[in-house]
């Protein structure tokens, strides 16, 4: 009990340094930890399926909330500053996935990799990104998470390999990572991304077979929100069962918007991966809010009510949020003071990220290559020499 | 399979020898590509490699282009020191997003955080009647692209050197081997001969002084040139006969000495001529001092601008001949 208060005044102090309000309830009041029954997942060539019981403690409920609702904001808050121009571009949101993002986080280490496509910005937080730094990246700063050079699809950190733009091309680079994983011998894994859209994409099928052959400890993750930018999967797959498109590769079907569906399934393919069965492939249920892209209103293939829908009753967030209040696992106070909290700190990495300057134009040619001597680049016209460092 | 101290040795021995010690070198290098294990390379080039170092770090991988040069640029990605073999640089056309967005790009899209050391190796340009789908130069289209090094090695001691070079880069590096050079015996320097033997990424090599004119070429094409160079000089004309080695990063210094010191300018490859490395050559040397030295507009020499063909009188002429750049050097000089 006394943990539980600490962990929450660290926390409260840790995001904004303001005083906590106590609720009115002490905190003894509330259940440490409670049993779920959760959707069992499909599975193919498969003996065994993940747990549909699972545990989750009160601090772990806590810290998945808070992360969710950090995504969302940021994510809204995107669309906020993208409206505005501020972001321009590309910018592909990931409202509605959020329980895909943080349950996989839950059940791997930060020391184990991950890569996916271009919807990254919420994996770009898992994966130890800051909230500013990746506003900073989308409004194209130099306190952006790349320095501005990369924008949203192109950020990075460690053991997370991006944020890729080419439909599919991350695939097969998350299985030379998990390759390396291999050679290394360092029981880490590589969890690779990859959308409905891509799903069809022949070089993901290459790398089923390489990575099968050679055993790679790579999960493969199908985040399947039902459309590829306006196609939906029925007009876009001849088979829509993603998680047996491994065929020789298990696979296993999960409801992605369920967190502790996707922790406990990613659980199941990490201790498929580390002992040392080869790859395994992992189909989430999920669904975007927004359309594909900012540019895509998101309507104009598929219904409002179908949004609605899935808002009202599946909502990864709100799924949660009811997990625990009936549970008495968290009271209503306590997680208004989260989104508060939360709110704030969108609140403050978006006046980082609109005030921050852009890069130095010194800034413009560097980073070509690393670990070489400078070398001159040409600029636009004959006579302007610009210089490139690494 | 031998060591590299004897004295005339092919471009093929000197690339497996360039593989063998980097592989023993450092840890994190290892071979994939097509046939490079079992059957010893599609080309001969990895023969014995397999038998030293095993299945870990001389991978065979099925006939899948863009997932093998993918997954070897994710292993770079993630720490090891891959080298990707083509069986030939055509068949890199279709794994090419992964050589040019996932590789060359990604330095600098992640603003220095994510580097990509990695070499893309394997015979470019013609070979001798394999026809239009297999004999096409590459040598344009990498060199168009930052954030790759570009190298074509033309004698056995530049594919050592520049492939440990290429090797040791942290950079993603695409060599261009030759496979009608494979086989060409050439006489190994003494410091060739060591295992520490580099030559710089980036610097051409003058391989014959001469005062009337500077031909600049690379790969095969340098010992079209030396010969022609020989010819002409019983003429009474001497050639200055460039090796660029590298591509890209181009030595634009070196071709400036050399034609403000000749005046005259060829330049000798087996491309095709439409925005190819010798229009590259000419529009950097207008762009600098040396515009102001040239006696006569520049001339370049290239493959002729069609698919290749397959009968053999077709193929011969098709590329640049001995004659050709004879030919050309006469009229660049207006003799």
């Amino acid at each position: 009990m006394l943990s539980n208060i600490s962990n929450v005044l660290r926390a409260g102090a840790q995001k904004n340094g303001a005083a906590l309000v106590m609720s009115a309830r002490s905190y003894s009041d509330f259940t440490t930890q409670a049993s779920f029954e959760i959707k069992k997942c499909d599975i193919h060539k498969l003996d065994e399926a993940p747990a549909t019981e699972v545990v989750m403690t009160r601090d772990e409920g806590l810290q998945y909330y808070r992360t969710m609702q950090t995504m969302r904001r940021m994510e809204l808050k995107a669309d906020q500053l993208y409206k505005q121009k501020i972001i321009r571009g590309f910018c592909h949101l990931y409202d509605g996935q959020e329980a895909c993002a943080v349950g996989i986080e839950a059940a791997i280490n930060l020391t184990d990799h991950l890569i996916t496509a271009y919807r990254a910005h919420g994996y770009t937080l898992t994966r130890g990104g800051t909230v500013r730094e990746i506003m900073a990246e989308l409004t194209g700063r130099r306190g952006g998470i790349a320095k501005g050079k990369g924008g949203s699809m192109h950020m990075y950190s460690k053991n997370f390999y991006g944020g890729n733009g080419i439909v599919g091309a991350q695939v097969p680079l998350g299985a030379g990572v998990a390759l390396a994983c291999k050679y290394f011998g360092n029981n880490e894994l590589c969890v690779s991304l990859y959308g409905d859209g891509a799903a069809n994409q022949g070089q993901i099928f290459e790398t089923y077979n390489m990575a099968a052959l050679w055993k790679l400890p790579a999960i493969f993750i199908c985040e399947n929100n039902r459309y590829g930018m306006g196609t939906s999967v029925e007009r876009a797959a001849a088979s829509t069962d993603y998680y047996k498109r491994g065929d020789f590769i298990p696979g296993l079907r999960v409801d992605g918007m369920d967190i502790l569906c996707v922790r406990e399934a990613t659980r199941f393919a990490a201790e498929h991966c580390r002992s040392g069965k080869g790859p395994i492939l992992m189909e989430l249920q999920t669904y975007r809010y927004h359309g594909h892209s900012m540019s895509d209103p998101g309507v104009s293939y598929r219904t409002r009510e179908e949004i609605q829908e899935v808002r009202g009753k599946s909502d990864p967030i709100s799924l949660l949020k009811d997990r625990m209040l009936s549970n008495n696992m968290a009271s209503v106070e306590e997680l208004k003071e989260i989104d508060v909290s939360v709110r704030k700190e969108i609140e403050d990495a978006a006046q980082f990220a609109t005030t921050d300057p852009e890069p130095p134009l010194e800034d413009l040619c560097n980073h070509i290559f690393y670990n070489d001597p400078p070398l001159e680049v040409r600029g636009t016209n004959p006579w302007t020499k610009l210089k490139s460092v690494s | 399979m031998g060591d590299s101290s004897g004295s005339v040795l092919t471009a093929a021995l000197l690339c497996f020898f360039a593989m063998d010690e980097e592989l023993e070198r450092d840890e994190r290098v290892f071979l994939l590509g097509e046939e490079v294990a079992q059957y010893d390379g599609a080309y001969k080039v990895s023969r014995g490699l397999w038998k030293k170092y095993g299945d870990k770090r001389i991978i065979d991988t099925p006939i899948t282009e863009m997932g093998f040069t993918g997954i070897a640029v994710g292993a770079a990605m993630a720490g090891l020191r891959p080298i990707c073999e083509f069986m030939t640089f055509n068949f890199s056309m279709q794994a090419i997003d992964q050589v040019i967005n996932s590789a060359a790009k990604t330095y600098y899209m992640s603003a220095g955080l994510q580097s990509v050391p990695i070499v893309f190796r394997g015979p470019n340009g013609a070979s001798a009647g394999v026809a239009a789908q297999h004999s096409q130069c590459f040598a344009a289209w990498y060199g168009h692209c930052p954030g790759l090094k570009v190298v074509s090695p033309w004698n056995a001691e530049d594919a050592k050197g520049l492939l440990k070079s290429a090797i040791r880069d942290d950079n993603p590096v695409v060599f261009l081997e030759n496979e009608l050079m494979y086989g060409v015996p050439f006489e190994m320097s003494e410091e060739s001969q060591s295992k520490d033997f580099t030559i710089p990424i980036g610097k051409a090599k003058v391989e014959r002084q001469g005062t009337h004119v500077t031909m600049v070429t690379h790969s095969r094409y340098v010992s079209h040139c030396l010969d022609a160079a020989a010819v002409l000089a019983k003429e009474g004309i001497e050639c200055e006969v460039i090796n660029l080695r590298t591509i890209r990063p181009l030595d634009v210094d070196c071709i400036e000495t050399s034609v403000m010191k000749t005046n005259h300018l060829v330049t000798v490859e087996g491309g095709w001529p439409q925005f190819g490395v010798g229009a590259e050559i000419c529009a950097r040397v207008m762009e600098g001092p040396a515009f102001n030295y040239l006696d006569a507009p520049a001339t370049r020499v290239t493959g002729v601008d069609i698919p290749m063909p397959y009968a053999k009188i077709l193929e011969d002429n098709s590329l640049p001949q001995i004659k050709d750049i004879i030919f050309s050097v006469k009229k660049t000089l207006n003799v």
